[in-house]
């Protein structure tokens, strides 16, 4: 690289715009990709934005730290994109009342299943109790889930990444699996990503469905809540 | 669009404050959710004092379009995992075991147990699903 080439990425690369400009381009074109192929879930685009940011970083030798400044700005918008998730709540108000009842039994099941077999199977594979409560509420929304994990012993890095994770692998298997199942509810559908993959796969139902995200946005809310008050309970009975 | 916006962050101010304030174990934003909710719920009947935008759709415009670029936002997050996988170095086997089991069951077990209690409390509306949008 020549000098004044040089000069000017070493001032570019660390403000908050070109970052900025990057997440956005990257996830432009990853969302592109995904309409172009109808929504595939393969070609989900948290997915393909992540890893082609990821290796923009790798390859320009570039710090998180230095890439959140820029990034930030869209993370900040997780907060009002959640309390926006009340517009179509408030529009499929009906449909959700009528649904009501199946839909806490649903939930409290659904809770439980998600806690207990993620418990039960790291356990047997022998991971150590800080693993098994960093794990433990990965279905969770990542804020809340940090809190939880950290009350019961585990590692609040850890339990992002994996919170991550599972919001990326819910939200891709999940139309392939109810399309599998022959199930076309889209109200279970919504509900059953929303509570296991969190904002990810709500953001997926979304884009599939209004009905479906909408549910996935109550399911997200009330699993968050409910995952909240089992783990301290649960605690007692993991050690 | 503003007002649509600075309503948004509003209810999310409130939400924190609330959250903080009651040590509730909700998230701010999703308190702040359940007012923008009340607030949706009571517009029309106090229009007159609100500010228009609440009123003329400006509101529900932004936060369609909020939702409907859902997944950029957890981008940025979705990089720092790339950068954090080391931690999957001692029992990366066992989470992710336990993360794509738990995740199919999770779903499955949500799913039925959601459309088999509909036909028993009575939703003719199970199985064709749609109530349409």
């Amino acid at each position: 690289m020549s000098e004044p080439f040089f000069a000017l990425w070493v001032y570019l690369s660390s403000t908050p715009l070109l970052w900025l400009s990057v997440t956005l381009i990257a996830y432009a074109v990853a969302d592109r990709v995904s309409l172009a192929t109808g929504r595939n879930p393969l070609a989900n685009p948290v997915l393909h934005s992540v890893w082609i940011i990821a290796a923009i970083l790798a390859l320009s030798g570039t710090g998180y730290k230095t890439y959140f400044e820029g990034a930030q700005f869209v993370h900040f918008m997780l907060g009002p994109a959640t309390v926006a998730l009340a517009v179509p709540l408030y529009e499929n108000r009906r449909a959700v009342v009528r649904a009501l009842g199946p839909m806490v039994i649903a939930l409290i099941a659904g809770s439980l299943t998600a806690l207990a077999s993620a418990v039960l199977i790291a356990r047997w594979l022998g991971a150590p109790d800080a693993v098994v409560a960093s794990i433990a509420p990965k279905s969770v929304t990542a804020g809340v889930a940090m809190g939880i994990s950290e009350q019961a012993g585990g590692d609040a890095a850890l339990t992002a990444v994996l919170v991550i994770l599972t919001g990326i692998f819910c939200a891709i298997i999940v139309t392939p699996l109810m399309n599998l199942l022959g199930l076309r509810d889209w109200r279970a559908r919504g509900l059953a990503a929303g509570l296991a993959g969190h904002g990810i796969a709500t953001a997926r139902a979304f884009q599939v469905n209004e009905v479906a995200g909408t549910f996935a946005a109550i399911a997200l809310g009330l699993n968050a809540f409910l995952t909240a008050l089992i783990v301290p309970l649960f605690s007692g009975f993991m050690k | 669009m503003i007002v649509a916006l600075a309503t948004l962050l509003l209810c999310q101010l409130a939400g924190e404050i609330m959250a903080r304030g009651l040590s509730l174990p909700l998230p701010g934003p999703v308190l702040g959710a359940a007012l923008l909710f009340a607030l949706l719920m009571i517009r029309q009947r106090f229009a007159h004092r609100l500010p228009r935008e609440i009123n003329d759709g400006s509101l529900d415009t932004a936060a369609k379009f909020l939702l409907a670029n859902l997944s950029l936002l957890f981008v940025p997050a979705g990089v720092g995992v790339v950068q954090n996988l080391a931690v999957f170095r001692l029992h990366g086997v066992a989470l992710a075991a336990a993360l794509i089991v738990s995740t199919v069951l999770a779903l499955l077990v949500t799913a039925f147990v959601f459309l088999a209690a509909s036909r028993a409390m009575g939703d003719a509306g199970a199985d064709e699903g749609a109530p349409k949008p």
